[in-house]
């Protein structure tokens, strides 16, 4: 059976931290703990998500945290990034689903939305009472979203949406979908609009097959002649840029979010190599190579926090550029990823197995290494940040 | 309802312990937490609070670190903290920290006073109880049930093997609670932050110094406790070998 987490800090990391910062992390870590863990390996063989965890995570507050107003906790980010290691500490799909309403849905609303939206739309998604969901990408459109080919065309004091949007986390239980379109009498720019997913022509339908994130909801869109009115459109979009602002909160997240998942995996194999015994009696935690690997995570998972807190810093600053989150993001996902592949040697048969967390992680972050911007693109941004050339 | 809350902190169970060097404690690098009763002595103060109204007032005496479990208890919904702040305050035995948490709550009128049953470090199971005595107070222990009535209170008593008792009691009084009694709540993110803005004095050493003797219990040495391996043939027809055994485990293993 799984071990329970006894929490990773080689270096004495927490004295990084503030009071609030731990008690922060702690409060998620207790509640990913007594209520995500007893469920998780149901949710992920069943594909199901924990969606009667939603009015509790709302209660407490992690919605939208790092926002201010509207019901929102206010908090640092740096706060904000050790509640997502907390939560994908948990499950991938899981801080994926608080991702999306929180950075995706929430953050544009708060960014770029009229105050009528905000009043409206914010209280009610922190309380976790509504949910939403965030559609820029396209069956053909993916790491070049640019080239979207979903329209908005105006015909009164409404919007005509036209479109199909795929890979949408949330999709068909959203209540609200963040719909990015290009707008035909405006020169194709692209905007942010509001759709409510009870409007006709709206439709969602989940995407079937994953081998991960399966606790969380993956969906296509459609959108035939849908009518919003003009009020529906967030006014501060302007162009593609507000998506990708949009990309960058969320980004933020999921670097921290891949420690959670590796510090799961290697405080999973550190335990069991400690018990497991092979060869001599001893425990595999005795040999070679078996040190080397856990070694390896550790050291990885050091210096992965220690970048996303100083990128966490820089951007309760205000001082942080795209490229510092892109380094996290990429940075760590990666390690995270590598990580659970040790993980899973080191438990030899037992990590194919669910009763340990290894496999669903890896299988997670296979998604997380390829959503919000792949590895490879992430590659690109800072290869351009550094050389000054574009290469996508 | 005044009530005030004894929290300690103590060194994370589950967590491996490093001794100092002097082996006469733990190393002060491990990670910390709220003593588990004491945090459903906590909920209860608060869930009391929800019902009858009034105050929480939670205390700590410990280091500069020890502030973290008055922070936790300010963003649950305590309503202000007073904290003794020393080094020193760490290595107090049952009576002088009884005495120090007397010393900075002079002045005030509590209507109720409740401390966990005992401390996951030491286990003395007397801050409360000594607590009450140097107060004038009533007090009773391992309390698993608070009812307010007209005179009082009325509280459930956990005994041996599952039995309990009902008793009555006047306030104010000092209870010692014991863990498992209630759920207990999560601090909310937006309890943290105003957690802040909430009230938090600080008692000096020296303004409890005057209160306090010389420690009656010191800790002379800390150590883990050896694992040795010893297999012992025993020989002998089978009678003989079963009365062996049954020797063995009555008088050295003790388990019969
Ligand atoms: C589980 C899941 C949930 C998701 N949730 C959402 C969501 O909520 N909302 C949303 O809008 N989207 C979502 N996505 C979509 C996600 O953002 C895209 O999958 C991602 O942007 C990659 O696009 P693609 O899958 O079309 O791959 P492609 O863009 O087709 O890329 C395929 C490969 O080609 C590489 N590549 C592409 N261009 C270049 C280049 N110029 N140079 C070098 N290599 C290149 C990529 O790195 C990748 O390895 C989700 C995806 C998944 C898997
Ligand atoms: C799907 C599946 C099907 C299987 N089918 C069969 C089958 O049909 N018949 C059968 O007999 N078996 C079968 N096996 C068992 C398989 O051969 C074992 O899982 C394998 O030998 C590893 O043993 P283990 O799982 O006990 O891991 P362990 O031996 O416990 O190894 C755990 C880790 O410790 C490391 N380790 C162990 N000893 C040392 C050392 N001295 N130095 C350094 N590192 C060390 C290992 O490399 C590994 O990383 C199957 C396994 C699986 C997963």
């Amino acid at each position: 059976m799984a071990f329970k987490f006894k929490g990773v800090d080689f270096i004495g990391f927490d004295a990084l931290l503030s009071e609030d910062e731990r008690l922060t992390r702690d409060t998620a870590r207790q509640f990913i703990e007594d209520n995500l863990i007893p469920v998780i390996e149901e949710c992920n063989r069943e594909g199901r998500f924990p969606r009667e965890l939603v009015p509790q995570m709302g209660e407490l507050g992690f919605f939208g945290a790092n926002l201010h107003g509207y019901g929102c906790a206010g908090m640092s980010n740096v706060e904000y990034g050790l509640v997502m290691q907390e939560f994908e500490r948990g499950d991938s799909g899981v801080r994926s689903f608080v991702s999306v309403q929180s950075a995706l849905v929430m953050y544009p609303i708060y960014t770029f939305g009229s105050d009528e939206q905000k009043d409206y739309w914010l209280p009610l998604l922190a309380r976790g009472e509504k949910l939403g969901c965030f559609g820029l990408t396209e069956p053909d459109f993916g790491s070049n979203p640019g080239g979207m080919r979903t329209r908005a065309r105006k015909e009164g004091d409404e919007y005509v949406l036209n479109g199909e949007k795929m890979w949408i986390t949330s999709g068909t239980i959203a209540d609200v979908a963040v719909i990015w379109a290009k707008v035909d009498d405006e020169d194709g720019r692209v905007r942010g609009f509001l759709v409510e997913t009870d409007r006709p022509g709206f439709s969602a339908y989940d995407v079937h097959g994953k081998w991960s994130l399966r606790a969380s909801v993956t969906s296509g869109l459609s959108l035939q002649d849908v009518r919003v009115p003009a009020k529906n459109l967030m006014p501060g979009t302007d162009g593609l840029k507000a998506a990708l602002m949009c990309l960058n909160q969320a980004r933020y997240g999921i670097g921290w979010g891949a420690i959670g998942a590796a510090m799961s995996c290697y405080d999973t194999a550190l335990q069991y190599s400690q018990v497991r015994k092979q060869f001599r009696d001893q425990p595999i935690a005795s040999h070679q190579l078996v040190q080397e690997k856990l070694t390896w995570m550790i050291t990885e998972i050091t210096k992965a926090q220690l970048l996303s807190l100083q990128v966490g810093r820089l951007k309760d600053a205000g001082k942080v550029e795209h490229q510092h989150i892109s380094m996290a993001k990429r940075n760590n996902v990666w390690m995270a990823l590598e990580c659970a592949r040790l993980a899973r040697d080191i438990l030899g048969g037992n990590g194919i197995t669910d009763d340990y967390p290894i496999m669903r992680h890896m299988m997670n972050l296979e998604s997380v290494k390829t959503y919000e911007g792949t590895h490879d693109i992430h590659t690109l941004i800072i290869g351009q940040s550094i050389t000054g050339v574009p290469a996508y | 309802m005044k009530i005030l809350v004894c929290i300690k902190q103590v060194p994370q169970k589950d967590v491996p312990l490093k001794l100092n060097e002097a082996g006469t404690w733990i190393r002060e690098d491990v990670s910390y937490e709220v003593n588990e009763p004491d945090a459903y002595a906590l909920e209860e103060a608060l869930r009391q609070k929800e019902k009858h109204g009034g105050e929480v007032v939670v205390v700590t005496a410990g280091p500069a670190r020890a502030q973290q479990v008055l922070r936790e208890a300010l963003a649950k919904g305590a309503d202000r903290a007073i904290h003794l702040e020393d080094d020193k305050f760490a290595h107090l035995d049952s009576v002088n920290t009884a005495r120090a948490i007397a010393a900075a709550i002079a002045g005030e009128s509590f209507d109720l006073i409740v401390t966990g049953l005992q401390s996951d470090d030491f286990g003395a199971a007397q801050t409360g109880v000594l607590l009450a005595e140097i107060l004038g107070l009533p007090h009773a222990t391992i309390i698993i049930g608070i009812e307010k009535t007209d005179s009082g209170l009325r509280l459930k008593r956990e005994l041996e093997a599952g039995h309990y008792q009902w008793i009555e009691m006047p306030s104010p009084a000092v209870l010692t609670i014991q863990s498992g009694i209630n759920k207990l709540r999560y601090a909310s993110l937006i309890g943290i932050k105003q957690a802040k803005n909430k009230p938090l004095r600080k008692v000096a050493w020296a303004e409890v110094e005057p209160k306090l003797g010389k420690n009656l219990q010191q800790i002379e040495r800390l150590y883990v406790p050896v694992k040795q391996k010893k297999t012992e043939m025993v020989e002998g027809p089978p009678a003989e070998v079963a009365r062996k055994v049954v020797e063995y485990l009555k008088n050295s293993a003790r388990v019969l």
